[in-house]
Order: structure tokens, then sequence, then C-alpha cells
């Protein structure tokens, strides 16, 4: 399954204040260690809000409002899409990340939909599909 | 945070740290039986401790260190403990007080020691399906259930397989290390094997079948680039790794609504993955750098890069595939591989040429009763407009195939020669 990983903005990412060397030499390392890992399919930081735009829809109407945007805490200021085993693994290598930012500030986990994720009928369906896999491993051992 | 979630997060943390942890403890002990349960014995540890205590700050120094405290233990406690033994008791304990800071210790030599692993277990003196099971379960960090699940085997079949593969490494005497010189390259093919069986089992999962199956060919994605980080300078490695990202970029698109398969040329390309697209067209760039993409697997990934590089089916370089199936021919001959490029030459616009191939593969024992091989040359024959032929020739394939719906297919292909 795959996640998105989502760096939080903060006052200073939003005032485009660049890491130290010191963050991005362990950046760095970290980076290296979700790719050797195998985990790692995308990752990219982003330029502060002041440089995006927003477009709002309502009905028909599309209105275009330039950054920057006020709520810090609801921005973001990097990504990555790993792909994992289940979310628990996603947050153990979010924990082993350095801070990203020079004060506090948050990274989000969330879960990139799957052409099988399961819908509504997960359990009826579930439950068909344990049948199949008792019905195989009997045949199995006949074999 | 309540007991299950610690259990999530110990299984969390098992699959990031076991491969590292039992690579280290077998450099350490030379046993992968041993290895492996003192690793077992750390997790124990863990999930004893960590739902009272909480999950240490560096989880993996942690079970490392109750490993190592384990090995110890079990030295010690040897009654008819060789000197041998003795000896590795000792070094245990003195690294202990010269290098208390496991963290470093573990990142020094890791890589290898997960490297070593890999070789080991898909080792040439072990079946396939031992390599695949022992594989998954040393280096994947898969748990023996989770393995009989994804293959449709009962557990205990998984258990009995890892047990004897274990003991048939031992009793081999295969050294823990990465194979050097002339070896080197038949041992790391044994390896692309074992990744690429993994893939495949993963991709030949249908509908309905248990998750962990296609699941299986994100774990042999892992595996690949966990190889490919540890010996970039095998061509062949991002090679496999190109192959199995281009050939997964296609899985949602591979199978309509109602759960029939739809062929190469009629998927919706706007449904392919093109994040697994650039991914392995990447990985191919650095084969190509590397040996200019010329060994099977490349070749391989070359090809179905032709088929992620074109926007419509209509785009598709056939002649380019052509050529890749030639030199895929040359250093891994097969009539399968004929077959490709006969229809890869006919796509590219020269029927005849096609049909020559398919004919002179014809009397190979596997193509005489392979549907793929009846209907290609069917296909054939009929853009050569010899329709009395191609209708013969698609009845024959009907005829072959174990699949209804693709006989249907065939059949109603046989029709259409009629009024044509």
């Amino acid at each position: 399954m795959r996640f998105m990983v989502i760096v939080k903005a903060t006052k200073d990412s939003e005032a485009g204040v660049m890491p130290s060397e010191q963050l991005l030499t362990a950046m760095t390392k970290y980076n290296e260690d979700l790719a050797k890992a195998g985990i790692m399919l995308a990752g990219e930081g982003l330029h502060p809000s002041s440089k995006g735009a927003r477009v709002r829809f309502s009905g028909p109407k599309r209105d275009v409002i330039d950054g920057p945007f006020a709520e810090t805490k609801e921005l973001i200021a990097g990504y990555w899409i790993w792909q994992v085993r289940s979310r628990e693994e996603a947050i153990e290598w979010v924990k082993r990340c350095p801070n990203p930012m020079p004060g506090d500030s948050e990274i989000e986990i969330r879960q990139i939909f799957d052409a099988d994720d399961f819908g509504a009928e997960f359990t009826p369906e579930l439950r068909e599909r344990e049948a199949r896999l008792v019905q195989q491993m009997e045949a199995n051992k006949k074999k | 945070m309540p007991a299950t979630e610690t259990h999530a997060a110990i299984d969390a943390v098992w699959r990031i740290e076991s491969a590292k942890l039992i690579g280290a403890l077998v450099r350490i002990v030379r046993d992968i039986s041993l290895a492996e349960e003192l690793a077992q014995d750390a997790l124990v540890a863990a999930l004893q401790q960590w739902p009272s205590e909480g999950i240490p700050r560096n989880p993996g120094a942690w079970l490392m260190q109750a490993a190592k405290h384990r090995a110890i233990d079990h030295f010690r406690h040897r009654q008819r403990a060789e000197r041998k033994h003795e000896q590795v008791a000792y070094e245990l304990e003195t690294e202990q007080e010269r290098a208390p800071d496991f963290d470093t210790a573990l990142d020094d030599d890791v890589g290898d020691d997960v490297l070593r692993l890999m070789f080991t277990a898909c080792h040439p003196v072990l079946s396939a399906d031992a390599r695949v099971a022992l594989t998954l379960r040393l280096i994947g960090g898969l748990t023996t259930e989770e393995i009989a699940r994804a293959y449709l085997v009962p557990e205990p079949t998984i258990a009995q397989r890892i047990v004897r593969a274990k003991k048939a490494i031992a009793r081999a005497r295969v050294p823990f290390e990465v194979p050097r010189g002339a070896d080197r390259a038949a041992r790391l093919a044994s390896v692309l094997e074992v990744i690429y069986l993994v893939f495949n089992e993963g991709y030949s999962a249908t509908a309905g079948d248990d998750w962990m199956r296609p699941q299986l060919c994100e774990d042999a994605m892992r595996l690949g680039r966990v190889l490919a980080g540890l010996a970039p300078g095998e061509a062949e490695v991002h090679g496999l790794v190109a192959l199995m990202e281009l050939q997964a970029s296609r899985i949602r698109a591979r199978i309509s609504r109602t759960g029939e398969p739809i062929l190469l040329l009629d998927q919706d390309r706007s449904r392919w993955d093109h994040l697994l697209i650039q991914h392995g067209l990447a990985a191919l760039t650095r084969a190509e750098q590397l040996d200019g993409a010329s060994g099977p697997y490349a070749l391989q990934g070359a090809i179905a890069a032709c088929h992620a590089r074109a926007r419509t089916a209509a785009e598709t370089d056939w002649a380019r595939i052509a050529r890749l199936y030639a030199e895929l021919s040359r250093v891994m001959p097969s009539p399968v591989v004929e077959l490709n490029r006969a229809v890869a030459i006919a796509m590219a616009g020269d029927p005849a040429a096609g049909l020559g191939i398919v004919d002179a593969i014809a009397d190979h024992p596997t193509m005489r009763e392979y549907p793929h091989w009846a209907s290609a040359r069917a296909d054939l024959l009929a853009r050569l407009g010899r329709s009395d032929e191609a209708r013969a020739a698609f009845e024959r394939a009907a005829g072959l195939t174990k699949n209804a719906r693709d006989r249907e297919v065939l059949l109603a292909r046989a029709r259409e020669q009629e009024h044509s």
C-alpha cells in the first residue's frame, strides 16, 4: 500500500527560511535510508505558499486566489510517496525522520487509494475468500 | 498506547529491522537457524517489555542488544562448549564493552550483512520454492503465515520448507559471504530469479484472491530496490527492477471492471501507474549506463519500456521491440522469445517474416501444444489474407486453450475468416 507523507508548513518554511546544513545532511541520510529500504517512490519539497495559488470552485464559477495563505498549520511544505506494508510501518519510518523544521513541526501520514481498496462489501467477500482459501488448502493436501 | 497498537508497531519495527538483525547475527554466530532463533527471542522480549515500557527511541539497536545478550547466554549455557564457541562468546562480550554504541555498529556493516543474507537464502543448493520461502521470511520480513497465505498452501508446509532450507544450507556449509569472481554472476542470477518468481506469483493473482497474493508484487519490487541499493554496480539488478516496475505499472489497467483480462494494446493507458513508469525508466537508464542494458532482465525491461513510452498503442515502436527480442533471443534462447519476436516483426509491418519465424519453431516440443503459438500463427495468416488457413489455425488454437473466454474469442475470429 502507498502513503503520502506530508510535512506540514511552519512560519519558517512559509517565510522561505532554508534548512540548515546540519538538517540538510540529516535529511539526505534519511532519504538514502528510505531509498535503500526500497520504500521511497517520490519526494519533493515545496516553495512557500506565497508562490502558489488556489482556485475556488462554486458551481460553474472559478475564482483564483494568489498566495500566501494565512492558515500556516494547514499548509504543506513537502511530501513523500512511500510503498510500505502497513500504516504502522509508515509511522515507524516517520518517527525516524529528523525534525524537518527548526522549531516544532508535524508530519501527516495519509493512505493513497489503491485499485484493490476494499469497498463496503468487504466482509462477505472476505468470508468467501477465506472459504476458497480453505478449499485450496484442502486440495493441496490431497496432492 | 494500547497493547494492540504497540503490537502493530512491533510488527512494523520487525518488518524494518529483521533482515539487518538476522544478517548481523548470522555474521556473528555463523548459523542461520540460531541467528533467527536469537532474533525471535529478541522479538519476544520486545513484545513483553515494550507494551509497558514504551517503544525505545532506537528500536533496531534495542533488538540487536537484546539478541546479543541472548547469544551470550546461549553460548555460556552450552554444556559442551567447544573452544570455537567460547571464542564467539568472548568476542561478543568484548565487542559490547568496546562498542556500546550499536547505532553505528548497525549502520556500518548491516548493508553487507543483508546482501550476504540474500545470497545465502538464494543459494542454488536450494530448490526454487525453498529459496523463495527463505528469502521472503529472512529478507522480506514476512511471517510463515503470511507466506502460506500468499502461496495458498498450508502454514506447516511453509514452516517445514524453511526449516529444511536452513538445514540444507548448514549441511552444504554455504559460507556467509557475497560471492566474488566467476561464481558471482551465477549466484546473482539465482537471487534475481527468486525475486522475479515472487513478482510473477503476485502478478498472476486474480480478482478474489487473498490480498496477500498481489502484495507479493510489492514485496518483490521492494526486495529488488533493496538489492539495487546494496549492489548498485550490477546492471541486471537495475534491469530487473525496471522490468518489475514497468510491468506493475499496468496492473490497474489489465483487468476490466467485470474481471476480464484486457490485452496490453487495448488497455486504457491513462490508468497506467505513471509514478512506477518513471521509476522503472530511471532504473533502466542506470542499467544502460552500466552495461548498455544487455542482460536478459534489462532487455525485457527495455521492451516493457517501449510500451510505457508509447502514448497510444499505435505509437508503439515495434521495430525497436523486434530488435530487442532478437537480442534477447541471442542471450536467452527460447522459442517463446522467438514467438514474441515474430509477433513484433509482424506488428512492425512484415507479417510474412513473422510467419517464417513462427513456422521455424513449429517443431519445438513446447510449441506444439502451446495455444499462443497456434493463435499467433492464425493471426499472421489472417493478416496475410490466407483466410482458409487462418480459419483452420484459429480453430486449432481454440481447441488447445484451456481458458473458456479465450476459446470464444478464437472461435469468433475463425468465423470472421469466412466472411473475409
